[in-house]
C-alpha cells in the first residue's frame, strides 16, 4: 500500500524539483589575451549572471581541450589582445565564444545567453545606441509568464505516471494469478470474462484515481500551478485515461505468462517510449517523420495536450473533443482486444 | 567452480526457456536505441508563427519577410484580429504571434532619421505561447533577434557611418559535436539506461521469484555457499547485458556514426564493473522482499528516480542542491557521464578517475550488502 501511493507522491515531489531545463550555474573559463578594463567587466558581468559562474582563467589555447575533457566547464571565451583600445577607437572588437557541444542544447543555450549578456553590457556602455532605439521588440510570455519549467513538468509527470503505475498494477496482478495458478480458479468458477475483468480493474481503477488527486493538489499547494481551468473536465478526463490505462494493463496481462514477462513488457516497453513520445520533453514536432506517427498511438501524447489545455490554457471540452476521442477509442480497442483474448484460452 | 557451473547454467536454461523474454531481451532495446535517439532533440526550428501587421507599409512587410525568409520561423496565419490567432496559440496551433501596430513605418522613418534627435521606435509585441519555459525563451530570443538584423540593414542605408563596426562581434565554435547532431549526445546514455534497465530488473525479481514459487528452498538444502550462489546468480545476466551494450556499441559505430574516440578498452573494463554494480542493486532488492511485485514496484521506484535524475534528459547541474545530493547514489549518473566523455571527447583516465572510483566503490559495497543480506534460512 505505502509502495502504491508513496512512489507516486515522491516522485512528482522530486521531479517537480529536480526536472528543469534551465540552465544554472555553468562554469565558464577565460582566455583573457587582453586582461583590460573592458575584458574583466564583462567576465564580472558573466558571473554576476545566475546562469555562469567563473572558473578559471586559461593561459593558452591548448588548455581550452584539456579543461573541456575534464568535464566542468562547458564554455570558454576568448579576448582578443588590446580588447578595450580595439573597442573604443574602432568600435569594433573580437571576443570568440567557444562552447562544448557533446551536450548540443546546453550548448546552443549557453552561446545565446553569452551572446545576450555581450549585447546588454554594449548597450549600457554606449547609451546612445542607435539599434536599441529603433524596432523595439516587446517579448510576453502567455500561459506562463515566470518561464517556470513545472508547468512543463508535473502534467507531464502525471501523464507517465498514472499510465505506467496503473498498467503496470493490473498486468502484473493478473499475469500473478496465471502465475500461483490461481487464475484457473477463477476460470472454472461460473464468472465471466468480462465479470472477472471488471472485478479486477475497479480497485485500481480507485487507487489510481485517489493517486492522480493527490498529485493534483501537490502540483497547487506545491507548486502553484494554476487551477483555472475545468476541474470536472479535468477528472473526467483524468477518469478516462486511467481507465485506458487499466485496460492497456489487462491487455498485457493477457499476452505474458508469468510476473516477469508482463513487468517487462508495461515498464521496459513502455517507460521510454511514454516518456520520449509523448512531448513531454522533447517536443514531437521537430522528430522524424516515422516518430511522429508513432507517436499518435501513444495515448500519453494526446492525455498531455489535454491535461495542459485545461489546466494551464483553461481549455473547455471544445477545445479537446479531438483527443478525448481519440483516447477512448484506444481504451475500447484495448478492452475489445483483451476480452478477445481471454475467450480463446476459455475454450 | 563446478558449483557456480552448474548454477549459471540452470539460469541460463531457465531464461532462454521462457520464449517472450527472449525478444525482449534483446530485440526491444535495440529497437528502442535506433527510434528513440531521434526523438531527443531540444532544437527549435519551423516555429509556428502567426503574424498581424497592421499598419500595411513596406517596412512592416520587410520585417515579415525576414521571418518568412528564416528558418526558425514558418509563418502559418496572418490576420488582423488579435483575438482569433490568440485562439488558435490556445489550441496549439500557433507558438507564437508578432503583432506590427499601426504607424510602425512611420515610427522607424523618425526614428532612424539622421536629424531626429529622440524619436522612439516601433514597438513590435512578440507573444510567446510559454508552457514549455526555456523553448519559449529561445523562440522570444530569435524573434529579438531578426528584429536587430532588421534595424542593423536600416541602420546601414540610413548612417553608414555609424553602424560600421557595431561594437563587439562574436563569432561562437561548438567543439566535439560542430553540427550540433543531438544524436550523439543521445546514443550513450539511452544505451546505458536500456542496459541498466535490463540489468535491474532481470537480477532483481530473480531470487524473489525462486522465493515465490519455493525452489529457493531446495537450493538452500543444497551444500552451495553464499558467495558461489550469488556470483552463479550474477554470471548469466552479466553476460546478458554486456552482450546487449556490444550490440548498442556496433549500432552507434554503423547506425549512427558515432566513433569512440576515447579507448576502447577502458569504456569495456569500466562498463564491466558498472554492469557489476547494476546487478548487485537488482539482487539485493531481490534479497530484501517477498514477492516478486514488491521487487518490481521497488525496482521500478528506484530506477525512474535514477533515470530521471541521471542528467540525461536534463542538464544536472542546474538541478537543485539536494538533488545533486542524491545523485552521489546514482550509479547511473556516474556511468553515463562517463561514456558522454570518453564517447564523444576522447577524455583519458586521468580525467574521469573520480567517475571510475565511485562506479568501483558501488559496485563493491552493493554486492558485499546483497552477499550478506542473502541468508539460506528464513
Amino acid at each position: 500500500m505505502t509502495i502504491l501511493f508513496g512512489i507516486p507522491i515522491a516522485q512528482v515531489l522530486l521531479f517537480g524539483f529536480a526536472l528543469t531545463m534551465d540552465l544554472k550555474n555553468v562554469h565558464f573559463a577565460v582566455l583573457d589575451l587582453a586582461k583590460d578594463e573592458h575584458s574583466r567587466k564583462i567576465i564580472d558581468k558573466m558571473d554576476a549572471s545566475d546562469y555562469f559562474i567563473f572558473d578559471r582563467y586559461l593561459s593558452s589555447f591548448d588548455e581550452i581541450e584539456t579543461v573541456f575533457k575534464e568535464g566542468i566547464v562547458k564554455e570558454v571565451i576568448v579576448f582578443e589582445p588590446n580588447f578595450s583600445q580595439i573597442l573604443t577607437k574602432e568600435n569594433s572588437a573580437q571576443l570568440q565564444i567557444i562552447a562544448d557541444a557533446s551536450d548540443p542544447n546546453v550548448a546552443n543555450i549557453l552561446v545565446n545567453y553569452t551572446q545576450a549578456i555581450i549585447t546588454n553590457y554594449q548597450q549600457n556602455l554606449f547609451a546612445d545606441n542607435p539599434l536599441g532605439k529603433m524596432v523595439r521588440p516587446e517579448p510576453m510570455f502567455k500561459y506562463n509568464p515566470a518561464l517556470k519549467s513545472v508547468y512543463m513538468f508535473v502534467p507531464g509527470i502525471i501523464t507517465v505516471i498514472l499510465l505506467l503505475v496503473s498498467a503496470m498494477m493490473t498486468s502484473i496482478s493478473i499475469a500473478r494469478e496465471k502465475e500461483l495458478g490461481t487464475m484457473e480458479v477463477l476460470l472454472v468458477s461460473p464468472i465471466k470474462p468480462i465479470q472477472i475483468i471488471v472485478g479486477k480493474v475497479i480497485p485500481y481503477m480507485v487507487l489510481s484515481f485517489l493517486n492522480f488527486v493527490i498529485i493534483l493538489l501537490l502540483s497547487f499547494l506545491v507548486f502553484d500551478m494554476p487551477s483555472s481551468g475545468n476541474m470536472p473536465l479535468l477528472l473526467a478526463e483524468t477518469f478516462l485515461y486511467i481507465f485506458m490505462s487499466l485496460a492497456l494493463g489487462i491487455f498485457i496481462s493477457t499476452v505474458s505468462s508469468s510476473q516477469q514477462t508482463a513487468m517487462m513488457l508495461s515498464m521496459f516497453a513502455l517507460l521510454l517510449p511514454t516518456i520520449l513520445l509523448s512531448g513531454f520533453i522533447f517536443p514531437i514536432k521537430n522528430m522524424p517523420d516515422i516518430l511522429i506517427w508513432i507517436s499518435h498511438i501513444m495515448p500519453s501524447k494526446w492525455f498531455i495536450i489535454i491535461i495542459k489545455g485545461i489546466m494551464l490554457k483553461g481549455a473547455g471540452l471544445m477545445d479537446v473533443w479531438f483527443e478525448t476521442l481519440i483516447i477512448l477509442a484506444q481504451t475500447i480497442f484495448f478492452i475489445i482486444l483483451s476480452i478477445k483474448k481471454f475467450k480463446i484460452r476459455l475454450t | 567452480m563446478r558449483t557456480i557451473r552448474f548454477i549459471i547454467e540452470k539460469e541460463f536454461k531457465q531464461i532462454f526457456r521462457n520464449k517472450m523474454m527472449l525478444p525482449i531481451i534483446f530485440v526491444l532495446p535495440i529497437v528502442q536505441l535506433v527510434t528513440l535517439s531521434y526523438t531527443a532533440t531540444f532544437e527549435i526550428k519551423n516555429v509556428s508563427l502567426g503574424v498581424i501587421d497592421m499598419d500595411q507599409s513596406n517596412s512592416s512587410r520587410e520585417l515579415i519577410h525576414k521571418f518568412s525568409a528564416s528558418p526558425f520561423f514558418d509563418i502559418m496565419a496572418q490576420d488582423f484580429d488579435l483575438k482569433k490567432l490568440e485562439f488558435q496559440m490556445k489550441q496549439g496551433d500557433l507558438e507564437q504571434i508578432i503583432y506590427i501596430n499601426n504607424g510602425f513605418e512611420e515610427q522607424l522613418a523618425s526614428a532612424s532619421s539622421v536629424h531626429s534627435k529622440a524619436g522612439e521606435g516601433p514597438q513590435v509585441q512578440i507573444i510567446t505561447d510559454a508552457i514549455n519555459g526555456s523553448a519559449a525563451n529561445l523562440m522570444s530570443y530569435y524573434a529579438s533577434a531578426i528584429m536587430m538584423d532588421f534595424n542593423k540593414n536600416i541602420l546601414l542605408q540610413t548612417q553608414p557611418m555609424l553602424a560600421s563596426g557595431l561594437g563587439i562581434s562574436t563569432p561562437y565554435q561548438f567543439w566535439f559535436n560542430a553540427e550540433l547532431d543531438y544524436k550523439k549526445y543521445m546514443v550513450p546514455g539511452i544505451l546505458v539506461l536500456l542496459v541498466t534497465m535490463i540489468g535491474t530488473f532481470l537480477s532483481g525479481t530473480n531470487i524473489v521469484r525462486e522465493k515465490e514459487l519455493g525452489t529457493i528452498e531446495q537450493l538452500n538444502v543444497t551444500p552451495i555457499k553464499r558467495h558461489q550462489f550469488i556470483i552463479g546468480k550474477l554470471m548469466p545476466f552479466w553476460i546478458i547485458s554486456m552482450f546487449v551494450l556490444v550490440l548498442g556499441m556496433l549500432l552507434a559505430h554503423f547506425v549512427f556514426k558515432i566513433h569512440i574516440v576515447g579507448s576502447v578498452g577502458l569504456v569495456f573494463a569500466v562498463a564491466s564493473i558498472y554492469l557489476l554494480a547494476i546487478l548487485g542493486l537488482g539482487l539485493f532488492i531481490s534479497t530484501i522482499t517477498n514477492t516478486q511485485q514488491q521487487a518490481m514496484f521497488i525496482a521500478w521506484f528506484f530506477m525512474v528516480i535514477f533515470i530521471i535524475l541521471s542528467g540525461l534528459f536534463t542538464p544536472e547541474e542546474s538541478m537543485p542542491d539536494w538533488a545533486q545530493l542524491i545523485n552521489v547514489f546514482n550509479p547511473i549518473t556516474y556511468f553515463i557521464r562517463f561514456m558522454r566523455q570518453l564517447m564523444l571527447k576522447g577524455s583519458g583516465l586521468m580525467d574521469v578517475w573520480r567517475d571510475v572510483l565511485s562506479i568501483g566503490i558501488y559496485a563493491i559495497s552493493i554486492l558485499l550488502l546483497a552477499t550478506m543480506r542473502y541468508r539460506k534460512t528464513s
